[in-house]
């Protein structure tokens, strides 16, 4: 068993040796979750590696593969691809990281970036987006705009990122209407555009006249537009097609420079791993143009907050702000920790209803 | 004009050539297809087909093939002998996801301790989970006659949601930083699938399948239960005769393939898939429904079929790394191979015949 | 109580009859087929197929009327397929509505890659000048688009023809006893090649309304399994053209009410909230066929000529 196990890796090894030399362009590879036509989260990474690929040239061959499902399947996807010579992945979605650091083992010279995961290898990073500060000025317009007081919330998971997501867009609504009240839909899909539509019907005909999501179609949008008078943001991209109303700013996922600058680390050499998490600041989120749809004093607080945060004098966290129930999370003066941030698993006080499990 | 006239009993030749003929016709149409979307046809039959098993990196495709097969040909048994009855258990990816759970659910109970015990008892709750998920359909069709087909299908759904409940609440894991996804099983020892031998992709699954096409053979050919089968499907009235009992041959039908397809999810969980997570389930019921068709119900069909349609898979996968052809397009052939297969096999139980009109 | 009084009733009725309408339109198709004795699962592929013709020809059109006629070709053709294996090649029915069912989801996505985020054309909103205003009525029944009307008087039609016409009872004689039919002299392949087609237009339609109307918006593989609850109304209806309108209501209602419960703050877990519909359904089917309802004697029966 051992000897077959030995020759297995040395197949492995002169495998990627030989497919190495064959080459002396450095080849990056993409796993996507979804389909790049997707208009959100997938079509933002296809954006980076098509940016990378205008950065540098002939210096860089691009491959990727998408709609690859998380599991079994992924893994042999990413080995494929190391397989096939790739100097550096870019797995793009949380579910690959099981595959993806199970594949780095069996390929110490490849480099990994996983986004939105947490777990690293010597040749494995982890990356994602605060977008939780593009969630701050959001709620910021949302609380400012709506006239019923009442916003709501297409959240997708109960996992700490969307979480973030819906006490930074309360806490910043909150700041400038104390009466809004947030409706929260679990709509346990990332993308799913009836299920979208469907639950954007039911918050507007419950009140809301704002819209916030955390899934990536514009079928919210659509829906919104239909109704009337309801306000949306564009989510992971900038969904400009339903400007300058409904959708009057939105989050624009920006991996591009992310992506450029580990590129050149490879061709430098200089690659380690490293766990990155960059906001509006080193432009990985971006804020989507603020239409003439929002009154120009409102637009202008929006882009001061936007600036505050971007140059790092204003935190979306601080205090005081306490838990759901009551308790003191942060006193004054004080900033949340990543830590706390990155396991967010608590509503701040004034949100009803509760996390789903 | 062409006419059909019924053989007296069903071509032995026909039977086997059908298959053949059916991928034969399938590579053509597909090829044109390719073609069509601007591919090289010859390449991309090629790359689909010959590159996993005699490309480049081949010893590392023909794992796969096993690993992709081992549920398909599992399932597909299961599911081949209450097609054979017209018991048709369309559920099968429902009864995978309650094996999965079932199995893990175990594996997770007894964490952190090893002991050698563990993985049968989860091979076991796997096989419960499933059987149980089948026997739904099974009583409320004997006790009320209502249709299988829809009673599996609309347990699916159901069970996804299960699946999804599961994820993240009961079985997330604790040290998961709030993620949804259990703990991985591949790397707690006693619940996990390993390959028996290194680099060959043959993990228990891959013996079950092999053990699941050996014990059918020889219950369709020498068991009377097998015989029972048989009959019911192909002349339900005389079997009622012979003194078959339906209700017997609903529930062992539904019953088996439901715990062949939750054994299936349970190797696939705490093997090569690793965790209870949302998207666990890839199809595999369905695909297998394919598999038992195009292996005519026969075990060993199902074994060669299985292994063709993993291949379509893995050759896919290829097919769209390397030549950017899109998921869909092999989605659509697998698709064609099917409607190609049940087309050709007229020619099995009738003969073509040219005939003049009948002058009056 | 206080939760519940969020939700408006005259809203969530409104929602009920535009969620209800692509699963109606379907269901009205495959009862048709099936009441000629054809048992067709097709019906999912048939649906994503006509979803995206008709996306696709809305959008490159502009109008969506054409797109809706070209869904009911898209999944009249796709229909035709299922005819040719099963009354030429005498295929199994089963099996082959399978096909039909992977086949469609595998074209409809291929078709679809050019299409995914685009906006298709609005289907024109019903706007009565006073009818449309009145404060209950006119928002539950009067102010929806054209497909809602057309699926309900499709219901009223499909009905008629059925109960009242000598077509509706040679199509019913056909599903029966096909043997007897065609020693009567009825030609029993092409009735029901007839009907496959019609199912299959009807079901185009279904799909059509989801991508054009509904969400609005194309995605692979956006049907979500409204095929096989269309199916599942078929039998639940015990194959009367009346209760298939009910059992759309009580479907679409279901998935739309657990929405609003979920936005109005009730604290079921939202996995066994939507899990409801299912199990709604597997409980009514129990309940119908605990009915002795029959379905008809032929269903799924391969008829073959033998002179």
């Amino acid at each position: 068993m051992k000897l077959t196990h030995l020759l297995t890796s040395a197949a492995l090894a002169l495998g990627l040796a030989s497919a190495a030399v064959a080459q002396d362009k450095t080849k990056v590879g993409f796993i996507y979750v979804g389909p790049i036509g997707d208009g959100g989260w997938t079509y933002e990474h296809d954006k980076g590696r098509l940016a990378v690929e205008a950065h540098f040239g002939d210096a860089v061959e691009t491959v990727y593969q998408e709609s690859v499902p998380e599991g079994a399947d992924a893994e042999r996807a990413i080995t494929q691809m190391a397989l096939q010579g790739a100097d550096l992945i870019f797995t793009t979605s949380f579910g690959f990281m099981e595959p993806t650091l199970a594949v780095a083992e069996k390929f110490p010279d490849v480099k990994f970036e996983h986004a939105t995961g947490y777990k690293t290898l010597p040749n494995v990073s982890t990356y994602s987006a605060r977008f939780y500060e593009g969630r701050a000025v959001q709620g910021h317009i949302a609380g400012k705009m709506t006239k019923s007081n009442i916003v709501g919330y297409i959240a997708s998971y109960p996992i700490p990122e969307v979480i973030r997501g819906i006490n930074s867009a309360y806490i910043h609504a909150k700041k400038v209407n104390p009466d809004v009240e947030f409706k929260i839909i679990w709509a346990y899909t990332w993308f799913d555009p009836a299920k979208e539509a469907d639950a954007a019907t039911a918050l507007i005909e419950q009140g809301a006249d704002v819209i916030l999501q955390h899934t990536d179609s514009t079928a919210p949008q659509a829906a919104a537009e239909k109704a009337g008078n309801v306000v949306t943001f564009g989510q992971a991209s900038d969904m400009s097609e339903y400007a300058p109303f409904p959708r009057v700013s939105s989050i624009i996922d920006n991996w591009a420079p992310y992506y450029i600058a580990r590129t050149q680390a490879v061709m430098d050499g200089t690659w380690e791993s490293t766990q990155t998490w960059d906001g509006i600041g080193p432009g990985m989120v971006g804020i989507g143009e603020i239409s003439d749809a929002v009154p120009a004093e409102v637009k202008e607080e929006a882009l001061a907050l936007k600036a505050a945060m971007a140059d790092g004098s204003y935190h979306p966290f601080s205090g005081p702000l306490n838990k759901q129930d009551g308790s003191v999370w942060l006193a004054e003066g004080a900033v949340a920790d990543d830590g706390t941030l990155l396991g967010m698993d608590f509503y701040v006080e004034g949100l009803t209803g509760e996390i789903p499990n | 004009m062409l006419k059909l006239e019924k053989r007296p009993q069903p071509s032995r030749l026909w039977t086997w050539v059908t298959p053949i003929l059916a991928v034969v016709i399938t590579m053509l149409a597909g090829g044109a297809l390719f073609a069509a979307l601007g591919q090289d046809p010859v390449e991309a039959i090629s790359t689909i087909f010959w590159q996993p098993l005699f490309g480049e990196f081949a010893f590392y495709y023909r794992p796969q093939l096993l690993i992709k097969g081992a549920p398909l040909v599992l399932i597909a048994i299961g599911l081949s002998l209450g097609f054979r009855a017209g018991i048709w258990n369309i559920g099968a990816e429902g009864q995978y996801i309650v094996g999965a759970l079932a199995g893990a659910g175990v594996g997770l109970a007894f964490y952190p301790t090893e002991s050698w015990v563990i993985f049968p008892l989860m091979v076991l709750a796997g096989a419960i989970g499933g059987w149980v998920w089948g026997t739904i359909p099974a009583l409320l069709k004997l006790k009320f006659g209502t249709n299988e087909i829809l009673v599996s299908l609309m347990l699916v759904y159901v069970a996804e949601q299960l699946l999804a409940a599961m994820a993240l609440g009961l079985m997330k894991n604790p040290e998961g930083r709030g993620f949804p996804g259990s703990r991985n099983l591949r790397q707690y020892e006693s619940a996990h699938n390993a390959e028996l031998i290194t680099g060959t992709g043959m993990h228990w699954g891959v013996v079950a399948a092999m053990i699941a096409v050996i014990l059918a053979y020889v219950l369709l050919s020498r068991h009377i239960l097998g015989y029972h089968i048989r009959l019911a499907g192909q002349a339900p009235k005389a079997a009622r005769f012979a003194g078959v009992r339906s209700a017997r041959l609903i529930l062992f039908c539904l019953g088996t393939s439901g715990a062949l397809a939750g054994l299936a999810g349970m190797f696939e969980v705490s093997g090569p898939a690793g965790q209870v997570s949302i998207d666990f389930n890839v199809g595999y019921g369905f695909t297998a429904i394919i598999v038992a068709f195009l292996g005519r119900l026969h075990p060993l069909g199902i074994l060669l079929a299985g292994t063709l349609l993993a291949l379509t898979y893995i050759g896919g996968e290829l097919a769209q790394s390397n030549m950017g052809l899109p998921a869909a397009a092999i989605q659509l052939f697998q698709g064609m191979l099917l409607f190609f297969l049940l087309a050709v096999d007229v020619l099995t139980n009738f003969r073509v015949r040219l005939s003049r009109p009948e002058v009056a | 109580m206080m939760i519940l009084s969020s939700i408006d009733p005259v809203l969530l009725l409104a929602s009920l009859m535009v969620a209800s309408t692509p699963i109606l339109l379907a269901a009205l198709g495959e009862l048709v087929v099936e009441r000629a004795g054809v048992l067709n699962l097709g019906v999912e592929g048939m649906m994503i197929t006509g979803a995206i013709c008709g996306f696709a020809m809305a959008v490159n059109t502009g109008s969506p009327l054409v797109g809706f006629i070209a869904a009911a070709a898209g999944g009249a053709v796709l229909a035709l397929l299922f005819a040719l294996l099963t009354q030429f090649a005498l295929a199994n029915q089963v099996a082959s509505g399978l096909a039909l069912t992977l086949f469609g989801l595998g074209l409809s996505s291929l078709l679809g890659q050019g299409y995914v985020g685009i906006k298709p054309p609005p289907t024109a909103r019903l706007d009565l000048p006073i009818l449309s205003d009145l404060p209950l009525v006119g928002r539950v029944l009067f102010s929806h688009d054209l497909m809602v009307y057309f699926a309900l008087a499709l219901v009223a039609l499909v009905w008629a023809l059925l109960k009242y016409t000598r077509a509706g009872l040679i199509l019913r004689a056909v599903g029966e006893n096909h043997e007897a039919a065609h020693a009567l002299g009825y030609k029993v392949v092409r009735i029901r090649i007839l009907a496959i087609l019609f199912g299959g237009a009807c079901a185009g339609l279904g799909g059509a309304y989801l991508s054009l109307v509904r969400v609005p918006q194309w995605t692979e593989g956006m049907t979500s399994g409204a095929g096989w609850i269309a199916l599942a109304l078929v039998v639940f209806a015990s194959w009367k053209a009346g209760r298939v309108l009910l059992g759309a209501w009580l479907f679409g209602g279901v998935s739309v009410l657990q929405l609003n419960l979920q936005a109005a703050g009730l604290a079921i877990p939202v996995e066994y909230l939507s899990m409801s519909p299912y199990l709604i359904t597997i409980l009514v089917l129990v309940i119908m066929s605990a009915d002795k309802s029959r379905a008809p004697a032929s269903l799924g029966r391969i008829f073959h000529a033998s002179q």
